[in-house]
């Protein structure tokens, strides 16, 4: 379509002839219905062909040529009206649109001349309006040049108004000052002075400002004076305080005066605060107490007093005097002075607390003191005050460690004491069931140990908590652990557990029988066990608790046991020390107050040897109670049927006959027999092994050497010897059971039969079976 | 250089008593009384040859009865006194008598070894006088002032201590003074011994745990050690050169050191016998050599540097003691300064009763056992040298 009406266009509007003219025209037609030369292009690009009726190289010619020689006639009839349909609509088409663009040129032109008109009207109004302003300009310069003169006069004045308003101000200053005073309103009056000052200072050589000055100063040293008694009085609040030091500084006042009578008045303060704490019973409240008055007031001096002195901007004439430094110095000095007297107190309180019930009060108590003195560390660092308090905090570890120890120590001398009880009670009212109760004594004394040392540290451990400020201080990181809890606490212990064992063989061994010798097997069963798993299981429970870490040497778990074991060693040998004694004092007495040259013929095995083995079988069950069986030599079988060679000991003699050669070296032969007859020298009080067959031999030796001994001091009639052969068969009867080699029995019996006779004025000995049949008889 | 081997001499009875003969320096000389109750019991003298060796022996008749203790007078050799047993009419009592040993003895009866037939022909003491105390119960011992004229005796007899002045060479013996032990029970003295200090004015007696100091002057107890010893107090002896210093031993295997000025604790105390120490002996002149003799058979001798009279600090020269290297008893000596045991000796098999320092050469003793057999030590040579030098 837009092909034909460019093609058409020249034809039908010819008014421009000029090609360049219609083709600008064209450009504006085509920019009109929104067309481009870019679509002109793509045009041309895509229908070269000549035959395309819409294409812009359209060649009737050719188109018709081509029609011709390819249709037919019905088909060129039908293109022919088809065509000429087309060209009808077409031209329609054209005539509307030249119509309508007619009409569109001819309202533009009468717009055109319409604003050619209004155009015209418009300039003249203009120029009268620039007449108009500029006469305006003109008038606004005369009223500004009329009113320039007035201006200045009211500034002027208005300068004159203020001055006269301070002057009015100076003038009432002494009057506004006195009000103040009254009124007390100290601020505002030397706020007011304050902003007078210079002035007046200034103007000092006019009478009158003299005289205002004169009157001023004298109201503002009546205030100095009134504020200088506010702080003398001492009854204000800190708060009141400070702002008071902080007028009077104001005033001029020296500073080094000023922080001095700060710190008195604060000091007076804070001693009262001291004073009261003095009264206080409760650890907790003591504490509480000090930390919330003492030592928060203490926190408040100081941070007003930097307040006051020390953070200050520095200004003027101040800042040559240095008072930060002064002022510090003077902090220092005070807090020090004053924690000092706090400390000594804190620490005499804390020493009172002995009592090792409960740890956790007195742990918060501590706890509290050192977090509140983390406070003042804050506040003034470099203070001594923190550390101080540090080591007051670690003191009262040590002496608290110190107190668990005695107090461990006491109760572990108390369960003695319950354990003596419980040996002695029962004895009196069953009888013989008493030593069935050991094992039961032992477990409960040594549980009773156990559970208390768990709850000793348990209690030490509160120090080491995590929520405690101080535990992460190095002193309870290591030392304490180590040095404090382990070897102070628990090896200090064990070991006075293995000395105070000891102590019962010393004291108890030159009086005889002051301690019962049940306890003595006890505690050396307990000994033992300490050795075997107690002190094992006691140091590892500690060191898992606290986290020993060994940066010293510490006692080691193996000493421990030796010592341990050396005092079970020591209390068993003395265990049977002492119930040999007791068996020896027994056959001693039977032996030492009868008169054995008149005595009657034996009937009866005396009463004493039945006690001997009484006493030995009781104390057999009482060993074999806490301690193993052992080994023993094969016995023979017909141990308790033995006789004795009465004559052993005449024999010996005859042997020794041929020795009277003087000097002359024995009879090799003989030697060795004689050797061999005492092959086994018998060690009477020799240590003994921890079984119960070792023990009873142990007292068995011990007993029937006494025996021997003192069968050698006496003389013996012939029923003498007999009644001594009837003793020593039935010991032989029933002793050979309880030890370990049954012919040291044999070999002990022997000598002390062959002694008596030897000792005898008559030795004529009593047959073998009247013997047995004394002694079964018995 | 080999310590000599000890020599043992054995008796054919029992015996308990032993003593040197004080008042003889040249002659090393013991004197030992038998305990017999079958057959007449005897004095045996007993020479030392140290050059050669060699024992020699003269016997005595004792015939009054079987002697507990024997002790020979300070001022003269043939004076000895004895307790002894004495069985009549089914009692025994126990008396003290002074014997004059007869003139002969030394020069006639001089027997060799080889000729045992002599000893059945020995011949008797000679009797002095009886320590008459029929009154006073039976003697436990009798003492002779040490180092004195021998003109007096002390006896103990059970609880009463008396002071014996004899006269008439000897021949007459009459109660001095006398002191009584009371107390509850039957109180007994079971040692005693008399102090060379103080112008031999003190006594120093035992009785069951208890040692007793008495003032001979007055007759009254100066000082008594409660409790010495565990048990009972077998002996007693005074350091003859620290005139505070007592040892004592008893039942309680334990040999105890005292100074009297301060009796709450003993000074020292060893703990090496395994039984009753029966007997302890300074050495006359080197206090720091105790013996002890004990019922587990043993004779010990102690090196007590620091608490005897001697200086501390003798130089050991490394010369002195490489001598004595090979001797297993001197390792301890060269420690001069430690208290130590020098020795053990297991010559005895039975219990011994009694030690004895020969009183004429002070590196000599004697040691009796129950069985009769007497040995005779010296001092380790290597510890001898190392004092002297």
């Amino acid at each position: 379509m837009d092909g034909d009406i460019n093609a058409t266009a020249p034809g039908t509007t010819p008014p421009d002839s000029d090609p360049a003219r219609k083709r600008r025209v064209h450009g504006m037609l085509k920019l009109y219905y929104g067309l481009n030369e870019e679509g002109k292009t793509v045009d041309q690009a895509e229908s070269m062909d000549p035959c395309d009726i819409n294409g812009p190289h359209f060649d009737p010619e050719v188109y018709l040529n081509k029609l011709r020689r390819e249709c037919s006639l019905g088909e060129l009839m039908d293109q022919e009206t088809c065509m000429v349909k087309q060209i009808r609509s077409l031209d329609s088409d054209m005539q509307t649109l030249v119509y309508e663009n007619y009409n569109k040129f001819i309202s533009a032109t009468d717009t055109i001349r319409k604003m050619k008109n209004d155009f015209k009207k418009m300039e003249d109004e203009m120029d009268c309006l620039s007449t108009n302003m500029a006469s305006i300009t003109d008038f606004s310069a005369r009223i500004s040049g009329t009113l320039q003169d007035q201006h200045a006069q009211i500034t002027k004045l208005s300068g004159v108004h203020t001055l006269l308003r301070k002057l009015q101000f100076l003038f009432e200053l002494p009057a506004r000052l006195n009000k103040c005073l009254e009124l007390q309103a100290y601020a505002q009056a030397v706020s007011s002075h304050r902003r007078a000052r210079c002035v007046l200072q200034q103007y000092s050589h006019m009478p009158s400002f003299r005289g205002i000055q004169d009157d001023c100063h004298a109201i503002m040293d009546k205030l100095a004076q009134e504020l200088r008694q506010k702080f003398r009085d001492g009854g204000s609040s800190a708060k009141d305080l400070s702002e008071c030091v902080e007028l009077l500084l104001q005033l001029d006042e020296p500073a080094e005066e000023l922080c001095d009578k700060f710190l008195s008045h604060a000091q007076s303060r804070l001693e009262a605060d001291l004073l009261g704490l003095e009264a206080e019973t409760d650890i907790l409240e003591f504490i509480d107490r000090g930390c919330n008055e003492f030592v928060s007031s203490l926190c408040l001096v100081i941070a007003s007093y930097q307040e006051l002195f020390v953070n200050r901007p520095q200004e003027g004439e101040l800042a040559s005097k240095n008072i930060p430094q002064m002022a510090i110095g003077k902090l220092h000095a005070f807090v020090d002075a004053l924690a000092t007297r706090y400390f000594s107190l804190v620490e005499r309180r804390i020493q009172e607390e002995k009592s090792v019930g409960d740890n956790s009060l007195l742990v918060r108590a501590l706890d509290r003191f050192h977090r509140r003195l983390q406070a003042v560390a804050k506040l003034l660092p470099g203070s001594a005050v923190p550390s101080q308090g540090t080591e007051i905090v670690v003191r009262a570890a040590r002496e608290r460690i110190k107190q668990y120890l005695a107090a461990l120590q006491s109760f572990y001398l108390n369960s003695l004491t319950d354990v003596r009880q419980a040996l002695a009670a029962p004895r009196l009212a069953t009888g013989k069931d008493a030593p069935a109760s050991l094992p039961e004594l032992l477990s409960t004394l040594s549980a009773s140990i156990l559970n208390q040392i768990k709850s000793v540290l348990a209690s030490v451990h509160l120090f080491t908590a995590k929520d405690i400020t101080f535990s992460n201080k190095p002193y309870f990181k290591g030392e304490f652990c180590s040095h404090g809890v382990r070897e102070s606490l628990v090896v200090n212990f064990i070991m006075f557990v293995c000395q105070s064992s000891r102590q019962f063989c010393e004291s108890a061994g030159d009086r005889g029988g002051s301690t019962p010798p049940a306890l003595l097997l006890l505690l050396s069963r307990l000994c033992l066990d300490y050795e075997t798993s107690t002190i094992t299981y006691i140091l590892t429970l500690t060191d898992e608790q606290f986290l020993v870490q060994h940066h010293s040497p510490v006692t080691a778990v193996t000493a421990l046991c030796g010592e341990a074991r050396e005092a079970a060693q020591k209390l068993l040998n003395h265990y049977v020390k002492v119930q040999g004694l007791i068996i020896s004092q027994m056959l001693r007495k039977s032996v030492e107050t009868r008169d054995w040259v008149n005595t009657i013929e034996p009937r009866n095995v005396r009463a004493v040897m039945k006690r001997v083995v009484e006493d030995t079988t009781s104390i057999d069950v009482q060993v074999g109670l806490l301690y193993e069986e052992g080994v023993r030599k094969a016995h023979s079988s017909d141990s308790s049927k033995r006789t004795f060679s009465v004559y052993s000991s005449s024999r010996q003699q005859t042997r020794y006959a041929p020795s009277y050669t003087p000097s002359a070296p024995m009879d090799t032969n003989l030697l060795s027999n004689i050797h061999k007859l005492f092959s086994e020298r018998v060690e009477i009080f020799s240590p003994v092994e921890f079984n119960k067959v070792s023990v009873l031999t142990g007292i068995i030796k011990i007993s029937l050497k006494t025996f021997l001994e003192c069968v050698r001091l006496r003389t013996f009639g012939r029923y003498g010897l007999q009644q001594i052969q009837v003793d020593c068969h039935y010991l032989q009867m029933y002793l050979w059971r309880f030890v370990s080699d049954e012919n040291l029995v044999h070999f002990l019996l022997d000598e002390i039969v062959g002694s008596t006779a030897h000792r005898c004025l008559d030795p004529a000995p009593m047959e073998q079976s009247v013997i047995e049949v004394i002694c079964e008889r018995g | 250089m080999e310590d000599d081997a000890p020599v043992i001499y054995g008796l054919e009875f029992q015996a308990r008593a032993l003593t040197s003969q004080t008042a003889e320096s040249d002659a090393i000389r013991f004197l030992v009384g038998t305990q017999s109750l079958k057959f007449d019991n005897q004095i045996h003298i007993i020479d030392f040859d140290d050059e050669n060796n060699i024992i020699s022996k003269s016997v005595l008749q004792h015939q009054a009865g079987e002697i507990w203790h024997i002790s020979a007078s300070p001022a003269d050799k043939a004076v000895l006194t004895t307790c002894y047993n004495k069985t009549s009419e089914s009692r025994v009592v126990t008396c003290g008598a002074v014997w004059r040993m007869p003139p002969e003895w030394e020069s006639g009866s001089h027997e060799s070894p080889d000729d045992p037939h002599n000893s059945h022909n020995p011949q008797n003491l000679e009797l002095l006088c009886h320590l008459d105390n029929s009154s006073h119960g039976n003697a436990s011992c009798v003492l002779w002032e040490p180092m004195g004229d021998g003109k007096h005796v002390i006896s103990l007899a059970d609880n009463h201590a008396l002071l014996w002045d004899l006269t008439e060479s000897s021949t007459q013996a009459t109660i001095s003074s006398s002191a009584t032990l009371e107390g509850k029970g039957q109180l007994k003295f079971t040692a005693g011994k008399w102090s060379p200090h103080h112008n031999c004015t003190q006594l120093a007696t035992a009785n069951d745990t208890a040692i007793r100091g008495w003032d001979l002057r007055t007759m009254s107890q100066i000082y008594c050690i409660e409790n010495a010893h565990g048990q009972l107090v077998r002996d007693l002896d005074f350091n003859p050169n620290k005139q505070y210093y007592l040892a004592s031993c008893g039942d309680d295997c334990k040999v105890k050191f005292w100074d009297v000025r301060n009796i709450n604790e003993p000074v020292k105390t060893l703990e090496e016998h395994s039984h009753w120490v029966w007997s302890v002996r300074f050495n006359h002149s080197h206090d720091q050599l105790v013996l002890t003799g004990s019922s587990d058979s043993r004779v010990i001798l102690s090196n007590m540097v620091s608490i005897s009279s001697e200086p501390f600090g003798h130089l050991v020269d490394d010369d002195d003691l490489s001598d004595g290297e090979d001797n297993h008893q001197d390792e301890k000596t060269k420690e001069p300064l430690q208290d130590s045991i020098i020795s053990t000796y297991e010559e005895h098999e039975d219990s011994v009763y009694a030690v004895e320092w020969s009183s004429a050469d002070p590196w000599l003793f004697a040691s009796l056992s129950y069985d009769g057999r007497l040995v005779i030590n010296r001092v380790p040579r290597a510890l001898k040298y190392h004092i002297l030098l």
